[in-house]
């Protein structure tokens, strides 16, 4: 019974492989855009108008539940519907169908109050936000009703700041609730947040994915450490478009439309069926190909593929551009092993200044010979998954600066003439190098990234690029789970960035993101004392930009902290703190021909709108 | 045998033990946390994630945490609950068993009931057409995996024929003939998948198995004897190869209940084998240790059953 035993031996083998297997595998950071599930905060003001129009003529009126079954197809299962407890941007979105923040973000980063629960944005004009900064008064629309029955108050919004504010409760949306002093209820639909010093971004808390209110009479004995108890994590009572018939956690979520929905006519759709698991290109063939679904969440699949799908002519794919950059990294500091325990140090802790990469005309040099058009390919171009680009902050529209910094061509010959003016001459190899402090240093690079099939053909493209320069590149690509970890034991990490350059793609989580571009000030640079914690991954220190960043924080006028966001751009770019390379759509899904009323947003989960969503 | 069997219970304990404590320890040292989606995305920041963690406990060290778990599991029979739907894992399993017994058993009575009569007539037409045929299925069988004749059966039956759907929809409830005939439909491609595989494997160890015992010298006797050809085959080759072959079945009874990981991913069954994989991705220990604790005991008990089996189906053995 020789083979007996071995199939035994086989079974109790298999447990441990698999584990081993998914234990190694589980990506420890996703190497892809970042959802961006904060609620944005827009650069502009609102127009001081009454409650603002939806962003696009709303479809003919429909009535409410005439366009039958709405089905959707996200490739990871929703596990949970409170949104407080969410674990992904599967349960934000699974949620945003049965909850709403009290205003949405639009497309172009400004507050939406249409597909919220407010009856306008308060602006200074219309006397919503103090002329002092301290404080925001919301007002909610009348007569509004959660699924069941109950009446939405102003003491439902004061409830959700403290349940998801309270540290036991360990909500995933608490950051959007800092700063906050006091939330107090005006009257029945006026709600004041007050916060502890003049705030410039006032749409953050209650706003958006992060945003989105809970109803008291349901989850009150369920704040702090019960909050895991709470049967209404799986059985929501909302007051968004639909409400939740049955829910089977990581399979399957079906709703209904809510009757007591604010817009008597809708939601067009009767029910809902959003399915989960399965993966990316299956889900990308349901839709565009098939037609078995209506709408597919975050199709990561290769450009070429998904544009064949798409060619079936059965869907469309939905995109927008998003504030998320792939690029590369320019390391500051020397990261040579010789260095030994002040490798990548800063100078103000011991460290050197990277031989060859402190000058910037090498780094000017470097920024032309990429070759951003054959990158962008790679991703498809503008319609697919994203296009070359040469700034840092590359959304919304209104924050893109227009300055020509003269480095976004693809110029080898000017390249090579810059190298050879900074001193750089070929030796014998036809490898660059300089004497520097006494010691001779050859151009060589190691270029860092992740494993990922799209990034190691980016990495080709820039290193067929750069050896023309007379630079020796060394690739190297890191597992994911390594790459991205905070392991502060392993030397191949991003945080540790013991290469001379490294690539992965970074964003802004809203419009005015300060914490995105804080990630170049001086006081965050990455030091071994800090175990790596900080974000300045470059130990990029200059005091002008660092200057620029703290008017951030209190410049109050939007219009001035636009010219800011600006030119803290033109930094980056001229200085080639990073080369920018490709500008990633966010979110790139698939929708049915027949399917009206989706409108694609960087700054929302997908289901935002789902409300004006419709099949006539 | 009353002995036997109480002594083998007892030795089974510590290798459980061995088994929860070593899937706990890979768990807990791999680089991966259930924070992990949220890793790059500065909405939430480090503390709010540190925060989460300690809500979960996973602040504590992890020699701290498997004891724990062991200590609810043995004192009152909890798993725990899951880290992302906050449910008890328990009940996670529950809901998931249905389609798991329904998709993946189904797929194993099937291999069964035609791996025997292909295995079988194999066997007695050795180096016919029809041997040759079903060898040559059989390889291509076990020698593709999964993953990849699942994909051609979308790409050919779901794609282009569009014969049966291959999103599978847990939500049809059966209450009549025409929901029960949806059901049957949108199981068949991961059960034809499943069956494939399964039968082939199957198949070659009935043929191996007869093969091994039509020239043994008990049927030379029993043909002698005068006996019919159809009872030399069935009273006495066919019963003596089984024996092996009913171990076999038995032994793979546990893997029916943890599911398909490839095929249900790939037809989006919502099995246990799919809980399995969503829970790795997203770290959920408690549902990991759940279902590889249930499939451990599993695994242990059946070969329990099969070696008491034994005792019954082939008189020569005796346990003491």
């Amino acid at each position: 019974m020789n083979s007996v035993q071995r199939k035994r031996i086989l079974l109790l083998a298999s447990l441990a492989v698999i584990v081993l297997m998914f234990a190694a595998c589980a990506p420890a950071a996703q190497p892809t855009p970042v959802p961006p599930t904060q609620a944005p905060a827009p650069t502009q003001a609102p127009a001081a108008t009454q409650a603002p129009a939806p962003t696009q003529a709303p479809p003919a009126a429909s009535g409410r539940g005439s366009c039958g079954t709405l089905k959707l197809l996200w490739w990871q299962a929703p596990t949970i519907l409170n949104p407080h407890l969410a674990q992904g941007t599967k349960d934000y979105d699974a949620s945003r169908l049965v909850y709403l923040p009290l205003a949405s973000v639009g497309p172009d980063g400004i507050p939406d109050a249409s597909t919220g629960l407010a009856a306008e944005v308060p602006t200074k004009d219309n006397g919503g936000i103090a002329a002092d900064g301290m404080s925001i008064t919301w007002k909610l629309k009348p007569g509004l009703k959660w699924s069941d029955g109950q009446p939405i108050t102003a003491d439902d919004v004061v409830f959700t700041w403290q349940y998801a504010s309270d540290p036991a409760t360990a909500a995933t949306t608490a950051s959007s609730f800092q700063d906050i002093k006091n939330v107090e209820k005006v009257d029945d639909t006026t709600v004041k947040i007050s916060w502890n010093a003049p705030n410039p971004i006032p749409y953050v808390a209650f706003v958006g994915p992060l945003g989105m209110v809970i109803p008291k009479h349901v989850f009150a004995d369920y704040i702090g450490a019960k909050a895991s108890q709470a049967p209404a994590n799986l059985a929501p009572v909302g007051s968004g478009p639909f409400k939740v018939a049955e829910f089977k956690p990581g399979d399957v979520v079906t709703y209904t439309a809510n009757e007591n929905f604010f817009d008597p006519d809708k939601p067009c759709f009767a029910s809902v069926n959003l399915k989960g698991g399965g993966d990316a290109t299956s889900a990308a063939r349901a839709v565009l190909e098939t037609g078995d679904v209506d709408y597919a969440w975050n199709l990561q699949v290769p450009a070429d593929v998904l544009g064949g799908l798409a060619a079936a002519g059965k869907g469309d794919i939905v995109n927008a551009v998003s504030g998320n950059l792939e690029r590369i990294l320019i390391q500051r500091t020397d990261v040579s092993p010789e260095m030994g325990e002040l490798r990548g140090e800063p100078v103000d802790k011991g460290g050197k200044p990277h031989p060859f990469l402190s000058d910037l005309k090498v780094r000017q040099a470097l920024a032309l010979a990429i070759d951003r058009e054959n990158i962008g390919k790679i991703y498809g171009g503008k319609g697919v998954a994203g296009e070359g680009t040469c700034n840092v902050i590359i959304a919304p529209p209104a924050l893109i600066s227009t300055k020509d910094n003269g480095l976004c061509e693809f110029n080898i010959e000017k390249a090579n003439a810059l190298l050879d003016e900074a001193g750089w001459t070929k030796g014998s190899d036809g490898i660059r190098h300089k004497t520097v402090d006494g010691k001779d240093v050859k151009m060589n690079i190691i270029y860092q990234t992740s494993v990922n099939a799209v990034r190691q053909a980016e990495q080709q493209i820039v290193k067929e690029g750069w050896t023309q320069l007379g630079i020796n590149v060394e690739l190297k690509s890191v597992d994911a789970g390594v790459f991205f970890s905070s392991d502060e034991a392993n030397p191949d990490t991003a945080a540790k960035f013991w290469t001379d350059v490294e690539m992965f793609t970074n964003g802004p989580a809203q419009t005015d993101d300060i914490a995105y571009v804080r990630s170049w000030v001086c006081s965050e640079i990455k030091t071994k004392s800090e175990g790596w914690r900080g974000n300045n991954y470059e130990r990029y220190c200059n005091p002008e930009y660092d200057k620029l960043v703290d008017q951030l924080t209190t410049e109050l006028d939007p219009a001035k902290r636009i010219e800011i966001y600006k030119q803290l751009n033109d930094i980056l770019v001229s200085d080639v703190v990073v080369i920018p390379l490709v500008a990633r759509n966010f979110p790139v899904a698939g929708k049915a021909k027949a399917l009206k009323g989706v409108e694609a947003n960087p700054w929302e989960g997908d289901l935002w709108n789902a409300m004006n969503w419709t099949n006539k | 045998m009353n002995q036997y069997f109480i002594r083998r219970l007892l030795f089974a304990m510590p290798t459980l033990l061995a088994i929860s404590f070593i899937i706990f320890a890979v768990l807990s040292l791999a680089p991966n946390d259930p924070m992990s989606q949220f890793a790059l995305n500065p909405a939430v920041p480090q503390e709010v994630r540190d925060n989460i963690r300690r809500s979960l406990g996973l602040d504590q060290p992890w020699p701290i945490r498997y004891g724990k778990w062991l200590y609810t599991l043995v004192t009152t029979g909890d798993l725990g609950f899951s880290f992302s739907s906050r449910l008890p894992v328990t009940e996670l399993i529950l809901q998931r068993l249905p389609t798991t017994l329904w998709v993946i058993g189904m797929a194993y009575v099937l291999s069964v009931l035609l791996a025997i009569p292909l295995g079988v007539i194999s066997a007695v037409k050795q180096y016919s057409l029809f041997d040759h045929l079903a060898t040559t299925v059989a390889f291509i069988g076990f020698s593709l995996p999964t993953f990849f004749t699942g994909l051609i059966f979308i790409l050919i039956f779901g794609v282009r024929l569009k014969w049966f759907p291959w999103i599978y929809d847990s939500t049809i409830k059966v209450t009549d003939a025409d929901s029960f005939l949806l059901v049957l439909k949108q199981s068949v491609l991961p059960v034809m998948v499943l069956t494939l595989f399964q039968t082939a494997t199957l198949m070659r160890y009935v043929r191996a198995s007869m093969l091994e015992n039509i020239p043994q010298d008990y049927v030379r006797t029993a043909r002698a004897k005068g006996l019919s050809e159809r009872a030399v085959l069935f009273g006495h080759i066919f019963r003596n190869s089984l024996i092996p072959v009913v171990t076999l079945i038995a032994l793979g009874i546990p893997t029916i209940f943890t599911g398909a990981l490839i095929t249900e991913q790939i037809f989006r069954v919502p099995g246990i084998g799919s809980l399995l994989v969503s829970s790795f991705n997203s770290s959920d220990t408690p549902v990991i240790m759940g279902v590889t604790i249930i499939f451990a005991v599993l695994v242990v008990l059946f070969n329990l059953i099969v070696d008491v089996l034994y005792g019954f189906l082939d008189p020569r053995i005796k346990y003491s």
